[in-house]
């Protein structure tokens, strides 16, 4: 088993290179697809949110060609980014997957989005068939491990989300929300939310233009707003006090000369651009016009980051759980670990036992059924006495965790098993996915 | 007597000189909850002292240049009040109340108010002249300094700084506010002050009293006045165009009002 985080998030990048990696929702089946297919690539799956892009595998060997994968997807060379990307691996991948699942590595620390993108990123790669028996494990452990911290720390309840400093920034501008319009770009998820924060506030008016009109339609109905066609978008902009801003536009949507448009036809009355977009909807440049104010996700979270200080005693306290869960998760795995030679021992000796019977079959001539049960009884008590130790023994050192693979290979040389590490026996895989999943439902309640 | 109410009110000025300072230093809040009394008593002493110096002297007097500017402050501090009560925000007064305790230092240092004996300043029009264009001057101090924030205030939000340099600003849109009423507050004000000055001085001098810095420079501070306004009732003008406008009206009203040591027709001092 090798786990293996490859990634890029909101402290080792900057959004413009957080954007380059950026994989949008359409293309990440085939992403995961072209990263399973990679050799050594065993399960795999991707994160990828405007904060982060996680790449997640288990491989054959350590190194696996992810480097391979970024050349592929991406069409270019990791090794200018080598320093915004971080890597881990085995326990430590574990960890990060678990804090990352549990919102302590988000910027807003216990955040609830990154929770759900992970599950969405998941059921992606579960529904390509990138996800099986270890990494179906981890991640099932990961959303238990969040739903502990979530209950058991406050880091959630005092989580500040991004959509509810909007709404503290936009006071800031406006004063009173009481009247203010506000103006979604696009129909995404963080929109609807940094909206309802809004209309919670007092705004009044919602718009909404999206380039599938008929989503625009479905969410404007959710606020009792108007949807607009998204090819007047420069004309009916300037109407909203606040625009929310996030397509999946490759390039900036609203430029320097867009925002002295609008100042000039609502009077110099200020604008706020919410840009939640990664890469960017609102060009940094119309910040730098008076009366307009555009906070982009780095921004808005950089704000919010000042006001998690008195959130570290929890955090820590987040972190000892995440800790103890990773302890018990290697603990875990390395009983898994030894599951496959216990199998293969298993099936061996079955292969023997009724190798055997056949052979004598012929010599004991016609049995009665009782006799057919005895000599049934016979020899499987036989095996299983046999059995006995071998098994104990690996169970026992997977515990201990010292000297496991040891111990494995002696099982497997002893008895002449298959040789290659278990978890790489192809026809092996599917025994030690019903362990896993058998296992997960178990850790999972 | 009028001249020790004023030097209490000058104390308790002195408190929302101290509050400004504060503000500036950060740690505003250590005298968040006395300030408003403190100067509404200050305001109170200050009326008191305004109107005894009135009785004393038995007539509406502008005698002395002191008066005038204790004059100035007063109307400064209840067109101050005024906006406190609509916004309920004590912030402008970072600009307000320095300029309120300086004034009144000023004319309470005075210990003999000279007194001007020219028979035009005992006309009762005269009176309504000075009030109404000081009130305009304190509209028009009080918009500078909302318009001063206001850039403050759009720099910290531009800047994106998580702490902000001041956290005790109101909202943009309630600065912009305040620096807007302020200035259509003032303008009438100022306006009905320039009218009146005007035509008294063409009853005493003619039409030549065009020709005095006084009258030109206070005739160019109406104007950019009335711009001010203008660009705001056109385009909106906000924030660094309104400041950079704002500032100009405040330098020439500053030297309107220095100019009176070189008027011909608007001498208080005898010469």
């Amino acid at each position: 088993m090798n786990f293996v985080v490859i990634g890029v998030n909101h402290r080792t990048a900057p959004v413009e290179v957080r954007e380059q990696f950026a994989i949008p929702e359409a293309r990440l089946p085939d992403a995961v697809r072209s990263l399973v297919s990679l050799p050594g690539v065993e399960e795999a799956m991707i994160v990828s949110t405007c904060n982060r892009v996680e790449i997640l595998a288990r491989t054959a060997d350590d190194c696996a060609g992810l480097d391979g994968f970024f050349r592929q997807f991406y069409g270019f060379d990791p090794a200018p980014y080598r320093q915004y990307l971080y890597e881990y691996h085995e326990s430590d991948a574990v960890r990060h997957i678990f804090r990352v699942a549990s919102s302590l590595d988000s910027m807003i620390v216990g955040e609830p989005q990154i929770l759900g993108q992970v599950k969405e990123a998941y059921a992606t790669a579960r529904a390509v068939g990138a996800v099986n028996s270890q990494l179906d494990a981890l991640l099932t452990r990961a959303f238990a491990v969040a739903k502990r911290v979530r209950n058991e720390t406050a880091v959630a309840t005092s989580a500040v989300s991004v959509a509810s400093v909007a709404v503290d920034l936009a006071k800031k501008i406006f004063g009173n929300l009481e009247g203010k319009s506000v103006h979604l770009v696009g129909a995404g998820k963080m929109c609807e939310l940094a909206a309802r924060h809004l209309m919670a506030h007092g705004a009044k008016q919602i718009y909404v233009a999206n380039r599938t009109y008929d989503r625009a339609v479905a969410l404007a109905k959710k606020f009792n707003g108007e949807a607009l066609p998204f090819d007047q978008l420069y004309e009916t902009v300037p109407r909203a006090d606040i625009v929310i801003s996030s397509t999946g536009a490759p390039h900036a949507i609203f430029r320097k000369e867009h925002g002295e448009r609008f100042l000039h036809s609502r009077k110099n009355r200020p604008m706020f651009f919410i840009d939640i977009a990664v890469p960017r909807d609102v060009d940094p440049e119309m910040n730098k016009l008076d009366g307009i104010f555009v906070y982009d996700i780095d921004d808005l979270q950089q704000v919010v980051s000042s006001h998690v200080a008195d959130r570290h005693v929890e955090a820590e306290h987040a972190e000892t759980i995440v800790q103890m869960e990773v302890e018990k998760f290697q603990a875990r795995l390395q009983t898994l670990d030894v599951v496959p030679t216990i199998v293969s021992l298993q099936e061996h000796l079955e292969t023997v036992r009724q190798a055997e019977i056949d052979r004598v079959r012929g010599r004991l001539g016609a049995l009665t059924p009782e006799q057919e049960l005895a000599v049934e009884a016979l020899s499987r008590g036989i095996i299983n006495k046999i059995m006995h130790t071998p098994i104990t023994t690996l169970k026992s050192a997977a515990r201990e965790s010292q000297e496991v693979t040891t111990v494995i290979d002696l099982v497997r040389r002893l008895f002449g098993l298959r040789d290659g590490k278990p978890s790489l026996v192809p026809d092996r895989d599917e025994e030690q996915s019903k362990v896993a999943v058998g296992g997960k439902r178990g850790a999972g309640n | 007597m009028p001249l020790i109410w004023l030097r209490v009110a000058v104390a308790c000025y002195g408190v929302g000189l101290l509050y400004s300072l504060l503000l500036l230093s950060k740690r505003g809040n250590l005298l968040a909850k006395v300030v408003e009394p403190a100067v509404g008593l200050g305001l109170i002493f200050h009326f008191v002292s305004l109107v005894e110096a009135t009785v004393l002297i038995g007539h509406l007097s502008l005698a002395s240049i002191h008066y005038s500017e204790s004059l100035l402050a007063f109307l400064a501090m209840v067109v101050f009040f005024v906006f406190f009560v609509g916004y309920r925000t004590t912030t402008p007064g970072i600009v307000i109340f320095p300029i309120v305790f300086i004034l009144t230092f000023i004319s309470a240092i005075g210990q003999n108010p000279v007194t001007i004996t020219s028979p035009l300043l005992r006309n009762g029009w005269i009176f309504v002249h000075v009030v109404l264009i000081f009130t305009g001057y304190a509209g028009l101090f009080l918009s500078f300094g909302a318009s001063l924030l206001y850039l403050v205030q759009e720099r910290t939000l531009k800047s994106k700084r998580p702490e902000p340099l001041l956290p005790w600003l109101p909202p943009l849109q309630t600065i912009d506010d305040i620096g807007y009423r302020a200035l259509l507050f003032g303008f009438p004000f100022m306006t009905f002050g320039i009218v009146t000055g005007a035509v008294l001085a063409i009853e005493k001098y003619g039409p030549m009293f065009f020709t005095d810095p006084k009258i030109l420079l206070s005739f160019i501070m109406w104007a950019v006045y009335m711009l001010l306004l203008y660009t705001r009732w056109n385009s909106g003008w906000r924030g660094r165009r309104a400041a950079f406008l704002a500032t100009f009206a405040f330098v020439i009203a500053i030297c309107a009002w220095a100019a009176n040591n070189f008027s011909r027709v608007h001498r208080f001092l005898p010469s």
